[in-house]
């Protein structure tokens, strides 16, 4: 592949089909939490390596844009790295790893620790975007479900889970109500982050390629995991620190480092992790 | 480790770079040129093409060069090409009518006007490795018969002349007939959307659920009314000029199945009808094709569904699409693990309460 940035338009799709996304984000940002069907393209990546988002970014993409790219929480992971590459060529932004000098953050299965502003927007890989789609394998049926806000299924399975594990046995992709009405599902990202969709200030948008669908939470907007009074929800976490920077409030890689199976804990968010070194 | 902290970049220029020498082999061998696959190999060409949804035999051979053989990852590559060509109109509708055929079987009737013609098929060949090509490739030349450059009438016009068929419905407008590629399935589908769907879907995917059909899991009972393979010319109309030129000459395989009938006392009984159409030839997905399309048009032609996987719109047009299913299957490979973590630590504290609860 040597393809220079000029064999490609802009951030590599067209006009008319980044037109097209952005029209979808924009009813997104209209209707909170809401799934919003939109003409996903082949990329040159596969589906399930983070078409979706990779569409979203290269329609909100500017020349002025820096881009940070993270894969479960880190800039080096190889997913990260080749979607990093991907728009140093064909948009040719600025990149960073530093979370607070990013305009546009594309992440899967985390959000990074720092609190993150209002001039700066977060766009999820989503692999199933649909919450209810392992209670009911039917796009036909999950969507009246939605429009009806007719979640009762996904409390009993909630209510199950304490009855038969004495908890909700969800660890990640935990379900949220955005907005006082859509359920969704926050992308394969664990519980801990939960919490910090709530009233964040950046844009929230979510990406699903091979679904083709979009959705997202505009900055400020309640976002609440769903829970019992009795079994309220809990974010958690490796109850350990970080041994690299000495973290306690932070969600932990578990590495093991030795052929004894010795564990070490380190922070899943690398640019945090680096920050709280130096 | 694939998450070596700073190398990932590197690592990946590596992968690639070894990649491009195992696609390459043995250097004292000679480089497999795109011209010989793409006269050797056409009938891997027609499957990219049909899955791509994009007729080039040129690219086709390309993306197989350079998928080192794998088709379904050159059939992403042609669709990752596909994907950034603008779209410039709609073409005429083809009329296979105006096949020139170089085969054109039907199973229904023992001779046809025209004639039953087999073409280059492996039907009758025995199965037996021919070790000859191993040592020497010299084959002689073959000239087909006159019988081959004639248009014949569908086959089951003859039934619809007599009115024991159903008769085709066509779309009369370019809203009837949606693109898959520039609008996002949406379920229900009418029939030209699923068709379409079929043809781009995975052949062996179809296969499978074609098979289902005829072992009982939504039976239809099928003949082969007609099954054909040739060239048929592409038109499209110039806004300007005002008339119909022709742009292309492809190769299809349409096959049009003759299924068990239905009425009742006051509606005499009818056959029906299953479609297959595809690029290339490529007359097993073709069969294939016209099975599944009759399995999913139970409800308008008012019979109950079984239930049968092939009879599900939304099973199986959700599951036929190659590409999207073997990026899907295969992104369990991609790191996890922070989800993973999350699992750890869930079934760990579990497993400490219900210990605690055993011991209590």
């Amino acid at each position: 592949m040597s393809n220079s940035e000029e064999d490609f338009n802009f951030a590599y799709l067209d006009e008319q089909t980044k037109r097209m996304i952005r029209r979808a984000l924009i009813k997104a940002l209209c209707i909170p939490g809401y799934q919003v069907p939109f003409a996903s393209r082949e990329m040159p990546m596969p589906y399930g390596w983070g078409t979706g988002g990779v569409q979203v970014t290269a329609a909100c993409l500017q020349e002025t844009d820096v881009l940070k790219v993270i894969d479960q929480g880190s800039d080096d992971t190889t997913n990260a790295v080749s979607i990093r590459k991907f728009f140093e060529r064909v948009a040719g932004v600025k990149t960073t790893e530093n979370t607070g000098k990013a305009s546009v953050i594309q992440t899967r299965h985390r959000i990074p620790e720092q609190v993150l502003s209002e001039d700066q927007i977060l766009v999820y890989q989503v692999p199933i975007p649909e919450p209810l789609r392992f209670l009911e394998p039917r796009e036909t049926e999950t969507r009246v479900m939605h429009a009806l806000e007719e979640y009762g299924l996904m409390h009993v399975k909630l209510y199950e889970d304490i009855s038969i594990n004495g908890e909700i046995s969800t660890a990640y992709a935990y379900p949220v109500k955005v907005n006082d009405r859509y359920i969704m599902d926050p992308s394969p990202t664990p519980k801990f982050d939960n919490p910090k969709m709530n009233f964040c200030p950046a844009i929230q948008l979510f990406g699903a390629g091979r679904e083709q669908r979009i959705y997202a939470v505009p900055p400020y907007t309640k976002v609440i995991s769903l829970d019992f009074e009795d079994y309220p929800f809990e974010a958690s976490r490796a109850e350990k620190t970080c041994e690299i920077c000495g973290a306690t409030n932070t969600y932990l890689d578990e590495v093991v480092i030795d052929d004894k199976g010795t564990r070490m804990f380190s922070c899943s968010d690398s640019d945090y992790c680096n920050s709280q070194k130096s | 480790m694939y998450v070596a902290v700073k190398g990932g970049e590197r690592a990946i220029d590596n992968a690639h770079r070894w990649l491009e020498d195992e696609r390459r082999g043995d250097r004292k061998v000679t480089d497999l040129s795109v011209d010989q696959i793409k006269t050797q190999l056409s009938l891997s060409i027609a499957k990219v093409m049909a899955e791509g949804s994009l007729f080039d035999p040129e690219l086709a051979s390309l993306a197989i060069k350079q998928a080192r053989g794998d088709l379904i990852e050159a059939i992403f590559l042609i669709r990752a090409y596909r994907t950034t060509l603008p779209r410039f109109g709609v073409g005429q509708p083809i009329n296979t009518d105006k096949m020139i055929a170089k085969r054109r079987i039907s199973a229904t009737f023992k001779d046809i006007p025209g004639g039953q013609l087999l073409g280059p098929t492996f039907d009758y060949t025995h199965r037996l490795l021919d070790f000859k090509l191993l040592a020497d490739g010299s084959i002689d030349e073959f000239e087909p018969g006159k019988d081959t450059e004639q248009m014949f009438q569908h086959v089951t016009q003859f039934l619809n002349n007599e009115g024991i068929i159903e008769t085709e419905e066509t779309s009369s407008s370019e809203a009837e007939s949606p693109d898959l590629t520039r609008q996002p399935l949406e379920i229900p589908a009418n029939r030209a959307l699923r068709l379409q769907a079929l043809t781009r879907s995975d052949e062996g995917f179809l296969l499978g659920m074609a098979y289902s059909t005829q072992r009982g899991f939504g039976r239809n009972h099928p003949f082969v009314g007609e099954l054909r393979i040739g060239l048929i010319s592409v038109e499209f109309e110039i806004p300007e000029i005002g008339f119909n030129i022709e742009i292309a000459e492809i190769e299809i395989s349409e096959c049009e199945t003759v299924n068990q009938f239905l009425g009742s006392k006051t509606h005499p009984p009818k056959f029906t009808r299953g479609y297959g159409f595809v690029f290339g030839q490529s007359e097993r997905k073709a069969i294939s094709m016209a099975l599944v399309d009759r399995a999913l048009r139970w409800k308008e032609l008012g019979e109950v569904s079984d239930g049968a996987p092939a009879q599900d719109e939304e099973f199986v047009l959700y599951h036929g699409d190659n590409i999207q299913a073997t990026g899907f299957v295969e992104h369990i490979k991609l790191p996890h693990y922070v989800d993973f973590q999350a699992e750890l630590e869930l079934i760990r504290k579990i497993r400490k309460t219900a210990f605690e609860a055993k011991k209590g």
